[in-house]
């Protein structure tokens, strides 16, 4: 690990101007991703600046329904929280179905969003890398990436985003504030990632110095009947495999709203317009939902080993709506 | 020799150093008390998988902070040749596999140790490297001799004629991946000089065999060598000799003059020390019309390195564990540009079984026969290989009372016709076989004037509760109570001792505890007082374990496993499994059934989660941590238990025991494999048994 | 590197006890306790969070040692291993993994044992898991442990033992969580909820 100076920010805007000043300086949040790669000489930064003492660790229902939540929220205290586990279990689930106890009572909710890709040869800096090492290749594509993309990938790069809670946030259409050199900006979480293209070496639109301050989840009617299904090679502690987060709307056996996001097939959160659009109005049947998830999934590009991902996400949209449909209140 | 024993054997005694380890008293190698003085070494690990180091910019790294020395294979002190090429560590520039150590760096801290080791330029000559086992590589050869001094292959009668005219047959080809020890606590070592003393703190599973192979590579008396390793997270084999953390430690503290400490970082655990090699195995069976086996075939293809020649004794078990007349067994072996495969948990028996219980259970299918029935149809008489009559022999009794307690009679043998939910169910069953070893020890045992007794050996506790189980030996061998006995181990000053490895530790160091401690009771019985500076009793095995022939010693089990498969994802459960085991008298049923249930554990995992994914563009396992090499989690496991048969057994040794560290893995994950077949209908002949692997061949779903 | 490393004096509250240590930036919490404190009972298995050996209380939330920073755990009271037993008499949870002999070699089980005793407040404060799928759960089965103490791997394969240690300490005393003795000097107290506070119910605990 690169040797590195230490400060501890008392305000959003002394943080963001010191690492503004400093090109190769970083917000320290829950360091649970920043400490695991600064380890594997992934990230070098020469200087850390500790947000997790700034005020943005609450968790606030606004008058109309909006669920506000402060970049340092802890996952684990999200998770918990009597609004977020009976109004948007999607988002409960989601939290719950990543990492560890440990790991969910140290991770903040803004760098989880922030997390990198787990593709083995980004983490490897002794292995070409484009996301990592522009321009170095990317040795995936004919070796291992059981688990990566198929979905919006490039010929640059297969990474997968790996969060569990962004897929939930992306279905939610959460927003993103943020504070930064420039001002302060609110934005669409379905702009903060981006797909690789011929940039995989950003994972985000954030510009340096920009910080996350919250994030909201708009009120949505039906977001009590949401899920999150994880699946992963073991029963716990994995990354997932693919995910789906489903929040659905069903009046007389017909859909009429539905929000359907994916996560471990993209290098962003995987918002499925496509499924959304074909299945609004058309009958809560397993027929149709996977002939949305087929037309959804039908723009996938799938390599050797990754082929399996497209049934496995149909199959459990299937049966994740399935059950939501047959939840009826 | 006979045993009288006064109630200790048998007991469930705690163990000893639980309280010490429940505490965080109990200090592991890495943890010894050098805090002012201690340098910490850092390898650098090879970028090629084969070639040369053409040179190494050490000079900038020497110049930097904190940083004490570097070390290449330009500067390292010399050793003396060593038998395990792992050893001769920075000997030559040659590199033979990915990341094996090229260059270490020394510093006053971690920090500066790692970061600076990371820095180190190292420019190669790279060749092309070759480092994909497959089936027919033509690089396959017939080793000299396999691990444990077994014959690579053996031939009976004609096995080619009795298939052919085989009412049943059954001819399949299982693969199981290359799987990593992984013991939690990383191989470590605590190197101390002084002057031409060498003391090491190293997490290893035998101190005798690593002051032996040190002392030897030093060119030191063994005597000049001293190591301890009174605790030890786990080895599962990998800590089985002496691994290069040893070594490299011990070349560090004597270049910088100054105790050293060496953690291996998991990542380091990939490449250095041992694996499980990876197999590819055909198996072969002929029956007659009612399931009576006329041939088996089983031919092995593995991998090695080209730094030792460690050949898996993958089908040994074969050999033994069923009648028929007809018997093949091979083993061919590939020397690739890869890490040293070694020793894990059941080397030989654990993959063999995987696939020769799969293969039997296949066969019972073919021949319309209970899985069980199949078995003991084919239970042979006495050793088929050797002719040697059984020391004592329960895989039926245990087949029996496993599926009594099971609840196997219930079972309907035709597979995917149980759901429940999502999940389809099913049930499967496999035996268990392991060799019952004992290699000779010296032990010496003490008593003092004041009632209490000492033993000292040189045994060690990797969790297995040697420590606890030699207390209970040694007081049952002295008629005394357990708590005026006292036993020291993981001290290479005790003398010649085996390893804890191939399930004969407590066996092999019992055996010398015993015969020490009972020459001792004789002798105090003798003189009627103990005198005020005490009597001291040395004893040593080796003409006892040279002795030790007419039987086959082995210890059988049979496994049962209840398997869910989902039928959306291909996401496999265990809910239950269950282990019955016949291995000659219990010493300790408290640890003893935590050793067998750990050994399925590990063999739950086995089946459904590991696998080191080998890179062949770069020649590494690249899932090399614990986030991407998945071994279970508390979550996987739900409901694991073991029992044994009140298993008699006058010939094996001394304390009737026989090993139980190793025989809980074997054949586990062939119990679950078929109870996956049970479950949805679907073979996996390669492990693990993935989600993806299933889901493809599960019935489609409506919709 | 070749400037002076940066370091920090750092303040660092273990057991009840402070402790002031010049340390290099990059020292995390657990080398710190390891490497210049002398307290080798939190584990190194990994690293890089993927084990839980090196599980540890701070605030009374268990959390992995490695993946923190020395210099940012300042002012936070962590409590190891070495602080659960009081005067020789082992918390009520070590002595459960003494009867349920819920270790094998040991090496992870300081770990296990904080994660437990962090993971029963947890439960205790109505915290959800993956089991409860969200909701406020109402007994500690069997499988909510499992699952809550998913982040603790063992090797030798003592989870069969682990989980009914828990279990004893669950049920035998009601919260079972004060260890004998007088908690307060030595205690992980008062502690704080987590950054965001929205642990419902919360409350101050002693560990």
């Amino acid at each position: 690990m690169r040797a590195f100076e230490f400060v501890r920010a008392d305000t959003a805007d002394a943080a963001v101007r010191t690492v503004a000043a400093h090109p190769e300086a970083k917000f320290l949040g829950g360091g649970t991703n920043l400490v695991d790669l600064m380890k594997l000489g992934v990230e070098r930064p020469d200087l850390l600046v500790d947000v997790t003492r700034l005020p943005f660790g609450s968790v606030d229902v606004e008058p109309g329904g909006t669920v506000r939540i402060g970049t340092n929220v802890r996952n684990s205290a999200l998770a918990a929280h009597p609004a977020v586990r009976t109004g948007l279990p999607v988002l409960s689930q989601a939290l719950l179905a990543g990492a560890s106890g440990q790991l969910r009572n140290m991770a903040t909710v803004g760098g989880n969003l922030l997390q990198r890709t787990r593709c083995v040869y980004f983490q490897d800096v002794t292995k070409p890398c484009n996301k990592r090492e522009p321009g170095s290749g990317c040795p995936a594509r004919q070796g291992v990436h059981r688990n990566l993309a198929i979905l919006g990938a490039s010929e640059d790069c297969l990474a997968t985003h790996p969060s569990d809670l962004a897929v939930a946030l992306a279905a939610l259409d959460a927003r993103v504030a943020i504070t930064g050199p420039d001002g302060n900006r609110d934005i669409p979480l379905a702009q903060l990632h981006r797909l690789p293209g011929d940039h995989p070496e950003q994972d985000t639109t954030l510009r340096h110095g920009d910080l996350i301050t919250s994030i909201t989840v708009p009120p949505l009617a039906f977001a009590e009947r949401s899920a999150y299904r994880k699946v992963r090679d073991r029963a716990s502690y994995a990354f997932a495999v693919a995910s789906v987060a489903a929040a659905l709307d069903v009046d007389d056996g017909v859909v009429r709203d539905i929000r359907l996001a994916f996560g471990a097939v993209a290098h962003k959160p995987w918002r499925a317009h496509a499924a959304e659009e074909a299945l609004r109005g058309q009958p809560a049947t397993a027929a149709s939902f996977r002939a949305a998830a087929e037309t959804e999934l039908a723009a996938a590009e799938t390599l050797r080993d990754n082929g399996f991902k497209v049934p496995l996400i149909i199959n459990i949209i299937v049966r994740t709506l399935g059950d939501l449909a047959g939840e009826r209140s | 020799m006979s045993v009288t024993h006064i109630g200790a054997v048998g007991s469930d005694l705690g163990r000893i150093e639980g309280p010490a380890k429940v505490t965080g008293e109990a200090r592991y190698a890495a943890e010894q008390d050098h805090l002012h003085d201690v340098a910490y070494v850092w390898p650098v690990q090879s970028r090629i998988a084969k070639g040369t180091v053409r040179w190494i910019d050490d000079d900038p790294i020497r110049a930097l902070p904190q940083v004490l020395a570097v070390l290449t294979p330009d500067n390292a002190p010399r050793l003396q040749p060593p038998d395990d090429g792992e050893l001769a560590v920075l000997q030559s520039r040659t590199v033979s596999y990915r990341g094996q150590f090229v260059a270490a760096v020394v510093a006053q801290t971690l920090e500066t140790a790692r970061e600076a080791a990371g820095q180190l330029q190292v420019d190669y000559d790279s060749e092309s490297h070759d480092v994909q086992l497959t089936a027919d590589h033509s690089q396959l050869y017939r080793p000299g001799e396999p691990d444990a001094g077994f014959v690579s292959d053996t031939d009976e009668g004609d096995v080619d004629a009795a298939l052919e005219t085989a009412a049943f047959s059954v001819d399949h080809t299982y693969e199981t991946p290359a799987q990593h020890n992984n013991p939690m606590e990383p191989h470590a070592t605590l190197a101390v000089w002084d002057g031409d003393e060498l003391t090491l703190y190293d997490s290893n599973q035998g101190a005798y065999s690593v002051q032996q192979s040190l002392a030897k590579l030093f060119g030191l008396d063994p005597a000049a060598v001293h190591v301890l390793n009174e605790h030890v997270g786990g080895g599962f084999g990998s800590k089985g000799t002496a691994r290069p953390n040893a070594v490299l430690a011990a070349m560090a503290a004597r270049v910088v003059q100054r105790p050293v400490k060496l953690a291996l970082h998991r990542h380091h655990m990939f490449a250095v020390v041992g694996y499980r090699t990876p197999t590819i195995q055909r198996i072969r069976l002929g029956a007659d019309a009612d399931g009576r086996l006329s041939a088996i075939a089983h031919d092995v293809v593995e991998q090695t390195s080209t730094v030792l020649e460690f050949v898996e004794q993958t089908a040994v078990a074969t050999r033994l564990l069923y009648a028929a007349p007809n018997r093949r067994t091979t083993h061919r072996i590939a020397r690739l540009d890869v890490p040293t495969p070694r020793w894990m948990r059941a080397p030989g028996e654990c993959p063999g079984m995987y696939a020769l219980e799969s293969a039997m259970d296949e066969l019972a299918i073919e021949c319309g026969l209970d899985p069980i029935e199949v078995r003991i149809r084919n239970e042979p008489h006495c050793d088929p290989e050797t002719g040697k009559p059984w020391s004592s022999r329960s895989l039926v009794e245990c087949l029996h009372r496993g599926a009594d307690l099971f609840g196997w009679a219930e079972r309907d043998p035709r597979p995917a016709t149980r759901t429940e939910g999502s999940w389809q169910v099913g049930t499967g069953v496999a035996a268990s076989t392991y060799p019952a070893y004992a290699a000779a020890s010296s032990a010496t045992a003490r008593a003092d004037a004041d009632g209490t007794y000492r033993v000292r050996i040189t045994a060690s506790d990797i969790g297995t509760g040697a420590r606890t189980a030699l207390t209970q030996i040694a007081a049952g061998a002295l008629h005394v109570p357990t708590d005026l006995v006292r036993v020291d181990i993981g001290d290479s000053a005790f003398g010649q001792a085996t390893i804890a490895g191939g399930s004969m530790g407590t066996a092999s160091w019992g055996w010398a505890v015993t015969k020490a401690c009972v020459e001792l009771r004789e002798e105090v019985e003798r003189r009627g007082d103990i005198p005020g500076d005490g009597i001291e009793v040395r004893a040593e095995t080796s003409a006892e374990i040279k002795a030790r022939t007419g039987y086959t010693f082995q210890g059988f089990g049979a496994q049962f496993a209840e398997a869910r498969v989902n039928v959306d994802t291909g996401e496999v459960r265990v809910p239950r499994l269950l282990g019955m085991f016949g291995v000659g008298r219990i010493i300790n049923p408290r640890t003893a059934r935590s050793q067998l249930i750990g050994g399925m554990t590990m063999g739950l995992s086995m089946a459904l989660h590991e696998e080191g994914v080998l890179d062949p563009a770069f020649g590494d396992y690249v899932n090399h941590d614990l986030a991407e090499y998945h071994v279970a989690t508390c979550a996987d496991v739900t409901d694991i238990r073991a029992q044994w048969l009140d298993e008699q057994d006058q010939h094996v040794n001394p304390m009737g025991s026989k090993g139980i560290g190793e025989i809980g893995i074997v054949g586990t994950a062939a119990a679950v494999a078929n109870a996956v077949h049970h479950a949805s209908g679907v073979r996996i002949r390669d492990l693990p048994i993935r989600l993806d692997k299933l889901l493809g061949r599960l019935p489609t779903r409506i919709g | 590197m070749t400037e002076a490393i940066p370091g920090t004096r750092v303040r660092l509250q273990v057991n009840g006890q402070p402790h002031e240590l010049d340390l290099d930036n990059r020292t995390t919490l657990l080398d710190a306790l390891r490497e210049h404190l002398g307290l080798t009972g939190a584990k190194k298995g990994c690293d890089h969070g993927q084990c839980g050996a090196c599980t540890v209380l701070a605030d009374g939330r268990r959390i992995n040692a490695c993946l923190v920073f020395a210099v940012a755990a300042q002012d936070v009271e962590i409590q190891t291993i070495e602080g659960m037993s009081y005067d020789g008499t082992p918390h009520p949870m070590q002595q459960a993994f003494l009867d349920r002999d819920a270790f094998q070699c040991g090496y992870c089980t300081p770990g296990q044992i904080c994660s437990a005793v962090g993971m029963l407040e947890e439960f205790d404060q109505g915290w959800p898991s993956a089991v409860t799928a969200g909701e406020q759960p109402t007994a500690l089965e069997a499988d909510e442990v499992r699952e809550r103490m998913s982040g603790n791997l063992c090797r030798c394969g003592a989870y069969m033992n682990i989980v009914p240690a828990i279990l004893d300490v669950a049920v035998s005393s009601a919260r079972g969580l004060t260890p004998p003795g007088p908690p307060a000097p030595r205690s992980a107290a008062p502690q704080k909820p987590p950054a965001g506070g929205a642990a419902p119910g919360s409350r101050a605990v002693t560990s």
